[in-house]
């Protein structure tokens, strides 16, 4: 039998795990006027899905996947070294610290796993979301859509505070760009092999820069 | 089991005065208490800030999480960057006796999980009005303590003190209403007898924490769908 | 068209007696021209890693154009100190049938080696499909400077689709890992250039940065809505610049390296030869 209710659990907006005080560099897009409207934020949310949650669903895959050997932690502390070359933003990397730590102690206060309890304090959110679906009997690429469809989710559902849409024309969004997350998340299952330093590295320049911006203000109604 | 802080929520509806309750009880009780502040915050982190430049606590006991917007849900339906910021701060200037967890201001609704805090303090004021306590919510019910705070504005906003604490007796089958001011020394005492009190119980391990979100059976309150 | 170019570096004992840097090897192949050249405008001050040697890269009129693969191999070697230049920048055009250019850049620097590497602008012309991959291996105390510029089209014009990938490694572990596609996709999203026709970096990787004592490491520092400099985990810095023109980009590059501070802010006036 194929694990599949799991993948919903992680997958879930709701997950206790705090990622909904985060944007995804959405708020600050908002107030530079490059998001105002609902096609503007669907641009903002393929690009999204194409950079950062490629890369992250790339990352989730081979943490999965690596979740199932002997003794993954050679691996995972390399896939963390190389998360951290292709996120430029110090505020990005805090981020993903942040979220993986907060993923790893709803994780580790759930059940008790041995591998879990054995990572670094803060890895990069893939990598425990990668290794967390291994450990529930997920494949690779549900760990690979679940980042991705976190990657895009969390600004969309922010987007009904930040900017004046509905919620029905943001998940319309987030609908039409579902069959490009499948693609995308097909493309994330190549790199579970051969070397780390080849997996995708999509870039996304205003993103890196809109972070910094963002950690800097002071009134802000998201941490990210 | 190693020893650790009793962590008080501090909840209540904004502007009813929890950032200066927190300020009031660590001015009071940082000789005889470590005391840690962790703040919940709308708009990144003012009620820290605002602790932070009181100067009753170095600044690395106080920490804010930011709730993206969202405070209810970062003390009752997902705790980790609470639990994981009090975890933190005891690791690193630990150990400490109590640690308050301050909510974001939000609703009547809101109270703390029973996997962050051990006990809570639900704090209403009386400019809100007496009719507050009547209209009641899991917090005025069944928190720990129930602070009516600012009653030396009673008789500018036309509030029966006495009348309120009443009322919110009878709302919570009697359990303890207290009349707070910090310019009323005699209720800042009672306040921090209540927490001396339950320090105490919680270091000797005889504090049973209760959950005020859950249905009570103990007692009938008066709640009302608000 | 297919060329490829090397240039390799290596210490040498120079007048009295203080190590230059020689060059060891110069290959070129049309349209890939290498040249010894003097010091120019913006370079950043080496003379504490060694006495440099200076090359420059002549590419042709135009070009790559679709279907070209071009690649070039820059070694230098332990101690040596190389200042890569190019003489203007590279038109990108397109192919028959749509086919995609390249240019493959191989770099090593060796141990105690600097490679300061400042090439023009790759300027996108319409319809153009290229791939710049850049791999460069840092041994663990050599530094690098490299920078890295795209225009979107010419005058009035809408670039064609532009693809860099670079991946830097300091002794075999990750620094830098970036893919960036410019003209097409998710290059024209609000999360990556959204209408900015000059896309622009800088990477700055100084081992004096590495040390856990060291004095001044990089620190982020806003440039302007649209351009920042980062610290990179492993002794490095990062300048990313978006702006509407190559000029204010390059302004912008260079305020990044102002920001760093000496010795990698550009110096206006050329040392002497």
């Amino acid at each position: 039998m194929t694990a599949r209710a799991a993948l919903l659990l992680f997958a879930d907006g709701r997950l206790p795990a705090g990622g909904y005080a985060h944007s995804g560099g959405l708020e600050e897009s908002v107030r530079t006027g490059r998001v105002r409207d609902a096609q503007s934020l669907e641009s903002f949310l393929e690009g999204r899905a194409r950079t950062v949650g490629l890369v992250l669903a790339a990352f989730a895959a081979r943490s999965c996947r690596a979740a199932r050997d002997p003794d993954p932690l050679p691996e995972l502390e390399v896939l963390d070294a190389e998360l951290d070359a292709r996120t430029p933003s110090p505020a990005q990397r805090e981020t993903s610290r942040q979220l993986g730590r907060q993923l790893h102690r709803l994780l580790t206060g759930m059940a008790h796993h041995p591998l879990l309890e054995r990572l670094p304090r803060a890895p990069h959110q893939p990598l425990v979301l990668g290794a967390a679906c291994g450990l529930y009997g997920l494949r690779p690429l549900d760990a690979a859509l679940a980042a991705l469809h976190e990657s895009v989710t969390g600004p969309a559902v922010a987007a009904v505070r930040l900017m004046s849409i509905d919620p029905f024309r943001t998940h319309a969004a987030l609908a039409r760009i579902a069959p490009s997350l499948d693609r995308l998340a097909e493309r994330a299952l190549e790199h579970c092999d051969g070397s780390p330093h080849d997996m995708p590295a999509a870039a996304a320049p205003l993103l890196d820069v809109v972070a910094e911006v963002h950690a800097t203000r002071s009134e802000r109604l998201f941490a990210s | 089991m190693p020893r650790r802080a009793l962590r008080l929520g501090v909840a209540g509806p904004v502007g009813t005065g929890k950032s200066s309750l927190i300020a009031t009880v660590c001015r009071n009780m940082a000789a005889e208490l470590e005391i840690g502040v962790v703040t919940n915050d709308i708009y990144t982190d003012e009620d820290a800030r605002f602790l932070r430049a009181s100067g009753v606590l170095s600044a690395a006991r106080i920490r804010a999480v930011e709730t993206g917007a969202c405070p209810h849900t970062a003390i009752r339906d997902d705790i980790t960057m609470n639990l994981i910021a009090v975890e933190d701060m005891e690791r690193d200037v630990g150990p400490l006796d109590l640690v308050l967890v301050e909510s974001g201001g939000d609703n009547l609704t809101a109270t703390f999980s029973p996997g962050l805090v051990d006990a809570q303090v639900f704090v209403l004021d009386v400019a809100g009005g007496g009719d507050v306590v009547r209209k009641g919510g899991p917090g005025i019910a069944r928190a720990d303590l129930l602070a009516v705070n600012k009653v030396d504005l009673a008789p500018y906003v036309d509030v029966d003190v006495d009348r309120m604490v009443a009322e919110g007796a009878a709302a919570r089958g009697g359990a303890p209403v207290l009349a707070l001011s910090r310019h009323r020394p005699e209720t800042v005492d009672e306040l921090c007898a209540w927490i001396r009190r339950l320090a105490g119980d919680h270091a000797a391990g005889r504090h049973t924490p209760t959950d005020p979100g859950a249905p009570a059976h103990h007692h009938h309150a008066h709640v009302r769908a608000t | 068209m297919r060329a490829c170019a090397r240039v390799a570096t290596e210490s040498a004992p120079g007048p009295g007696g203080r190590p230059r840097t020689r060059i060891s090897g110069l290959r070129s192949q049309a349209p890939l021209m290498l040249f010894t050249t003097r010091a120019k405008e913006g370079e950043p001050s080496v003379a504490h890693r060694g006495v440099p040697a200076r090359v420059s890269v002549a590419a042709g009129a135009a070009g790559p154009i679709g279907g070209d693969e071009l690649r070039l191999e820059v070694e230098v070697g332990p101690g040596s100190v190389l200042v890569l230049s190019e003489v203007s920048p590279s038109l990108l055009l397109p192919g028959r049938e749509g086919r995609v250019s390249t240019t493959r850049v191989r770099i090593s620097v060796a141990t105690g080696g600097t490679l300061v590497w400042l090439p023009e602008p790759l300027v996108a012309a319409r319809g153009c499909d290229h791939l710049n991959e850049v791999r460069v291996d840092l041994a663990d105390d050599a530094a690098l400077l490299m920078r890295e510029e795209v225009v979107l089209g010419r005058h009035g014009e809408t670039g064609g689709r532009v693809r860099l990938s670079t991946r830097v490694r300091r002794s075999g572990r990750a620094l830098l890992c970036q893919d960036l596609e410019l003209g097409t996709g998710a290059g024209r999203t609000p999360v990556v250039a959204h209408g900015h026709r000059a896309v622009g970096s800088v990477l700055v990787a100084d081992p004096l940065w590495c040390a856990q004592e060291a004095r001044s490491r990089p620190r982020t520092r806003l440039l302007s809505g649209d351009a920042v400099v980062t610290p990179l985990p492993q002794g490095a810095a990062l300048i990313s610049a978006l702006c509407q023109d190559n000029a204010s980009l390059r302004d912008t590059l260079r305020s990044g390296l102002a920001a760093l501070g000496p010795p990698w802010t550009p110096r206006p006036v050329p040392p002497p030869p």
